[in-house]
């Protein structure tokens, strides 16, 4: 496959995380980790990205803006859930207002751990994504043939 | 009158990381009304105070909100301290204010990095962020996490720092200090930041009080308030005076925050003179009965903790008032009548914490 996982673009949305997670996922882009100088693209308009990064947990205010954001992805497109709130609703399982990780509402490829997730390890759940991304491409190709 | 468009600001909007929602009326391209939503990010927390004992719910408070985690924990400690009537060792005061000062200057980069994101200056943005990594690297030496410690507890600290530690800690703040003038030069001194920043948003003295506005968006208007002077922690013994800017426009907002981190420094530098040495916690015995109430200053401003126990282990109610929550009446009044382009710069100017409202 081509061009796609030599510049992945990202969109970030923070379900209902604690900003833990959400700051280290813009620190990856920041000068010390710098992302970008992968070609990898934090950008805010979901229809020009290949991958669907979420922090935090699922409530029934924000399901409909992921699930949202998910269907204006092109496909093929995948998801990293960042933290163990994503994952599976971290410390915060217990409160009357999550509903558990980010799985509930979207189909998700990577799970990122940590609480909050390190950037390294966001990092490398992103780089795992684009396998994810290339199988799920290659798919597509030969189901077109 | 021209006609009238509704455009929805967030939640997923590229400035701001976290969903910020506000639904703009605009009159071509002047807002004259925002109505703002929210709930997308509230969890529900204050009620797990029911499944998790007094012990356990610090690691919780700190997850308030990840940027100011380590005063959260800090405030909750000191709210069941004060409940149970713990005295806590001296130098477990100092080393909760050099590690809340350290939050605040990381806070307080982080917040004008975001800034300059929001009027385009991204190299300033980078340039923020890369000096604010060297106070994470602090937080990751001397706690193990670089957003979330889990280091205090109530009745003390998990972790100390030894001497030589903070002696070295000095000597990476003061390269830190000298990079961090060089950007206060930008913020204070380019043209192009001024010409976005100066008679933006302004909040008179009087609306700033009537609103109930506090921290930097308070004092940039020119009411002298800094929870800090009440002497909690270490703060007692240090010597500063609150810092305040007259203009109440976004540009005086931003200085306050640029001072403080100065001010900021120079309270490190003293704490860490004056640190004396012994132990860094005392054993709790029994379980919190009563009410208690305490009020501290956060990197956005004043924070408001109040808990009541029932003699069992857990809680009977806890409850926090966040400054992200006092600072959005201010930034309701700020919008009629600015340019939509302005909307991001006006937003952030209040540094919202939405993590924190909502909790
Ligand atoms: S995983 Fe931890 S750090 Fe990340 S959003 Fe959840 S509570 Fe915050």
């Amino acid at each position: 496959m081509s061009y796609m996982p030599k510049s992945p673009w990202l969109v970030h949305y923070d379900a209902s995380s604690c900003n833990g997670c959400d700051i280290e996922v813009l620190a990856c882009l920041t000068p010390l980790y710098d992302v970008e100088r992968f070609g990898i693209l934090n950008i805010g308009n979901p229809k020009h990205a290949d991958i669907f990064v979420v922090t935090g947990s699922v409530n029934e205010q924000n399901k409909s803006v992921i699930k949202n954001i998910y269907d204006q992805m092109p496909n093929p497109k995948v998801v990293v859930a960042v933290g163990a709130c994503a994952s599976s609703g971290g410390v915060f399982r217990e409160c009357y207002n999550v509903q558990g990780g980010v799985d509930n509402v979207i189909p998700v490829d990577v799970y990122v751990p940590g609480c909050a997730a390190r950037p390294e390890a966001i990092i490398d759940g992103v780089v795992q994504a684009l396998g994810v991304l290339e199988g799920k491409y290659k798919n597509m190709v030969k189901v077109a043939k | 009158m021209g006609e009238r468009t509704i455009i929805p600001f967030g939640p997923q909007h590229p400035v701001l990381p976290e969903p910020l929602h506000l639904d703009l009326i605009l009159e071509d391209e002047k807002v004259v009304g925002a109505v703002p939503s929210i709930g997308f990010v509230h969890r529900g927390l204050e009620k797990l105070v029911e499944k998790r004992d007094f012990n356990e719910m610090i690691y919780v408070i700190e997850r308030i909100c990840g940027i100011c985690s380590f005063i959260h924990s800090q405030g909750y400690a000191q709210t069941i301290e004060g409940l149970m009537g713990v005295e806590i060792p001296a130098r477990v005061k100092y080393l909760r204010t050099i590690w809340g000062e350290l939050s605040r200057i990381h806070s307080h980069l982080l917040w004008l990095g975001l800034m300059a994101d929001a009027y385009g200056f991204e190299s300033l943005f980078m340039h923020c962020w890369r000096v604010r990594e060297k106070i994470l690297d602090i937080f990751e030496e001397t706690t193990g996490g670089r957003v979330i410690f889990s280091v205090c507890k109530v009745g003390g600290l998990w972790k100390d720092i030894d001497n030589e530690t903070l002696k070295r800690i000095v000597t990476v703040l003061k390269d830190v200090e000298k990079e961090t003038k060089k950007m206060a030069d930008v913020f204070t001194r380019d043209y192009t930041v001024q010409k976005r920043t100066r008679g933006v948003g302004v909040i008179t003295y009087q609306e700033a009080i009537d609103l109930g506005a506090v921290g930097p968006t308070l004092r940039g208007s020119g009411v002298v308030q800094d929870m800090r002077t009440l002497g909690y922690a270490a703060y007692g013994d240090l010597v500063f005076e609150p810092i305040v800017e007259k203009d109440g426009d976004c540009y005086a907002r931003t200085i306050v925050r640029v001072r403080e981190i100065s001010q900021s420094f120079d309270l490190i530098y003293q704490a860490i003179n004056k640190i004396p040495d012994g132990e860094i916690d005392v054993k709790v015995k029994g379980n919190p009965n009563g009410e208690f109430l305490t009020r501290l200053e956060q990197p956005r401003g004043q924070v408001v903790y109040y808990a009541k126990g029932n003699g069992t282990k857990y809680l009977d109610r806890f409850r926090v008032r966040t400054p992200t929550f006092a600072n959005i009446p201010p930034l309701l009044k700020m919008l009629p009548g600015a340019d939509l382009a302005d909307v991001p710069v006006l937003a952030l100017s209040i540094d919202p914490c939405i993590s924190c409202t909502e909790r």
